[in-house]
């Protein structure tokens, strides 16, 4: 289980003046879930056909399973790829779909059909073997274009946002769907997604990029738990976002005053000194709401605000408040016991959060306190 | 009341009539009446001055004398060659445009094929012959480059006559590839790549596959076009090039045997029906989906 399948090292890719992929390095684990998170233009893509071997790295090398792909073309790699639209041929039926690459390698059509047989029905579609593919269901697609790589039994297998052309209900699904498909199966899979929410699902480890680089390599926990920088703060769920100046600070807490006066408290990651700008980010569900001040807990900072909407989503339901003194904005996850039910615009609330919880960066170059707060929702 | 609706449906057709006028009146007197007086013609027999009477004398004739039938099958094999000549350089051609080229270059290209059917095709034709006769261009180059010890006559022969055939359909087979190459997802291709498929594999299993209507529509197209050609054959082939147009020409305007002449027509008409059948069920399409892209 310890040894890597894919390792990349020092990989750059530039296209006509900018870098997509800025001297990428990371490794990993054989059976294990990888994902690659950023938004769109981030250099992902560039990144997963050069595993693929679609495009050459400029400098770097890629090693699957021990070895070095520098000039072997894609047809000859122990990897395979899921694409974004699927690309299953529409000329032929799905069970010589999924035979497809056995019969590229000469497998005989008696074993091909057995095989493919067998792994449709690993992936529940035994009975649908001799239909046309634009018969199925988008799940049942998704299926066969995972079956039609994983029968090659590849090394590795990539997938290209293969969930983002299916309805929010079926992407629910199919997530879950994934996962078990990885765990029979322990083939390593590298995964690429601009939705935090697949990739924190699915992954084992994710991998944040930006402007083609890693802002940060972990688990989905360290991901949103310990954000490193704050782009991985602004990008992994979601986050109400705070420009200001440190102005005091102690070994693990800094003071943060805002341009127009507003004071909190965050644990500070990274060289912040007094009077340098930060950017901090307090978590909606991290923040506490209540009625009166002293159903917060004691010893913590406390703020007071007027509701200017709610958000009903079900479990993900928030409340868009105003803090009193500055009228920023401040969002805050509605707690599930129903308390807040009754919750209506322009009442008055106090809210606070443990400043422990909260977390400060130096302020990134450019970064303003105009940037809009929704850096991140739930599905951004 | 009821007169206004009336009036207004009166109205109505004999607007839709009006606009299907010219294609109808272009259908019935240009193509089915024409039709229909050379097929009665070609089922009768002159008996004697102004006499006719109905009669199988004129096919009779076509099997009969080898001559005709033998020209018959030279025309349909080589119609057949040229179709296939003119797809083995055309799919080339369409691949680069459709897939390769971007924007300026691919339209560019395209036009490079379009130009020379902006002059008509006998100026074009004569150009070739310029080219390949005797004291043409092309001989005299390979004098000088010391291949041929003295100047060859490159016109009236078959391979001459495929060259003009070839080039003169091209781009009516380039047109269909085209059409139907660009709808192939590129990620299709990539997705066979990536499964193990070389170039050879992934052009016959996918991109023929999804191109086989375009290449239908344009082997259609292509081989009635040679088929049915008069121009071509006769200026670069000579009087021996033995195109069954050439027979059909000798029987009406020479021979003033109109009802040879008919029944050869409409022997030509059969054979051309009876290839595009055969096409269409050897590559397992259906005619509407063919015409669609042509």
């Amino acid at each position: 289980m310890s040894h890597a399948d894919l390792v990349a090292s020092a990989v750059v890719k530039r296209f006509a003046g900018s870098t997509a992929v800025d001297s990428l390095s990371f490794s990993v684990a054989h059976g294990s879930f990888f994902s690659i998170l950023g938004p769109s233009g981030c250099g992902k893509t560039t990144l997963l056909r050069m595993i693929a071997g679609f495009i050459a790295p400029d400098s770097g090398d890629i090693a699957i399973g021990g070895k070095s792909m520098a000039g072997i073309a894609p047809n000859r790699r122990p990897v395979n790829m899921v694409f974004q639209q699927l690309a299953l041929f529409p000329m032929m039926n799905v069970v010589d779909n999924v035979a497809y690459g056995l019969a590229r390698r000469g497998v005989s059509r008696a074993e091909r059909m057995r095989r493919s047989t067998a792994m449709l029905e690993r992936v529940g579609l035994s009975g649908a073997a001799r239909k046309r593919v634009d018969e199925l269901s988008g799940g049942q697609r998704q299926r066969v274009a995972i079956a039609r790589s994983l029968v090659l039994e590849p090394t590795l297998l990539l997938l290209d946002e293969p969930l983002g052309a299916l309805d929010l209900k079926l992407r629910e699904h199919m997530k879950i769907e994934l996962k078990q498909l990885q765990a029979a199966f322990g083939t390593t899979f590298v995964y690429i997604t601009h939705d935090q929410s697949e990739a924190l699902v699915l992954s084992d480890h994710v991998g944040v990029m930006n402007q083609g680089r890693f802002e940060q390599l972990g688990t989905p926990q360290d991901l949103y738990y310990r954000p490193q920088t704050p782009f991985v703060a602004a990008f992994v769920g979601s986050n109400n976002r705070i420009v200001g100046r440190c102005v005091a600070r102690d070994a693990e807490l800094a003071e943060i005053a805002t341009g127009d006066g507003w004071n909190i408290r965050a644990r500070s990651v990274g060289a912040i000194g007094v009077g340098d700008a930060v950017e901090a980010f307090v978590r909606p569900e991290v923040a506490m709401l209540a009625r009166a001040a002293a159903d917060l807990p004691a010893g913590q900072p406390r703020y007071a605000g007027d509701v200017q909407s709610v958000l009903f989503d079900g479990a993900n339901s928030a409340v868009l408040l105003q803090e009193a003194g500055t009228r920023r904005e401040f969002r805050i996850a509605l707690p599930q016991t129903g308390e807040f039910s009754d919750l209506k615009p322009r009442d008055a609330v106090v809210f606070g959060f443990d400043p422990r919880r909260a977390v400060c960066y130096p302020a990134r170059a450019g970064a303003s306190d105009a940037a809009p707060l929704k850096a991140a929702g739930p599905n951004a | 009341m009821l007169d206004g609706s009336i009036d207004r449906r009166w109205r109505a057709r004999l607007s839709l009539g009006l606009l299907l006028a010219p294609a109808l009146l272009w259908l019935g007197a240009l193509i089915i009446l024409p039709h229909v007086d050379l097929a009665v013609l070609s089922f009768r027999e002159r008996i004697a001055p102004r006499q006719y009477r109905l009669s199988l004398a004129q096919y009779e004739t076509f099997f009969v004398e080898p001559l005709y039938w033998h020209v018959f099958v030279h025309t349909a094999l080589m119609s057949v060659i040229a179709t296939f000549m003119t797809l083995l350089l055309a799919f080339p051609i369409a691949w680069v445009i459709a897939k390769v080229a971007r924007g300026r270059a691919a339209s560019l290209l395209f036009i490079v094929c379009l130009i020379p059917f902006w002059v008509s095709e006998t100026v074009r034709t004569l150009g070739w012959m310029i080219l390949l006769r005797e004291s043409g261009v092309l001989p005299a180059l390979l004098v000088k480059l010391h291949i041929t010890a003295e100047p060859v006559e490159l016109l009236y022969r078959d391979a001459t006559v495929f060259v003009g055939l070839v080039y003169t359909s091209l781009l009516f087979m380039v047109v269909p590839l085209i059409s139907s190459l660009e709808s192939l997802d590129n990620s299709l291709i990539e997705a066979a790549y990536d499964l193990g498929a070389g170039g050879f594999a992934t052009l016959r299993t996918i991109v023929i596959p999804h191109a086989a209507p375009g290449i239908t529509a344009g082997c259609i197209v292509v081989f009635m076009l040679t088929l049915g050609n008069y121009l071509t054959p006769t200026l670069l082939g000579g009087k021996n090039s033995q195109w069954f147009t050439e027979q059909i020409y000798a029987q009406f305007i020479t021979r003033f045997n109109w009802e040879q002449g008919a029944a050869f027509g409409f022997l030509l008409l059969g054979l051309s029906t009876a290839m595009v059948v055969l096409g269409l069920r050897l590559s397992g399409q259906r005619f509407g989906d063919v015409m669609r892209r042509t």
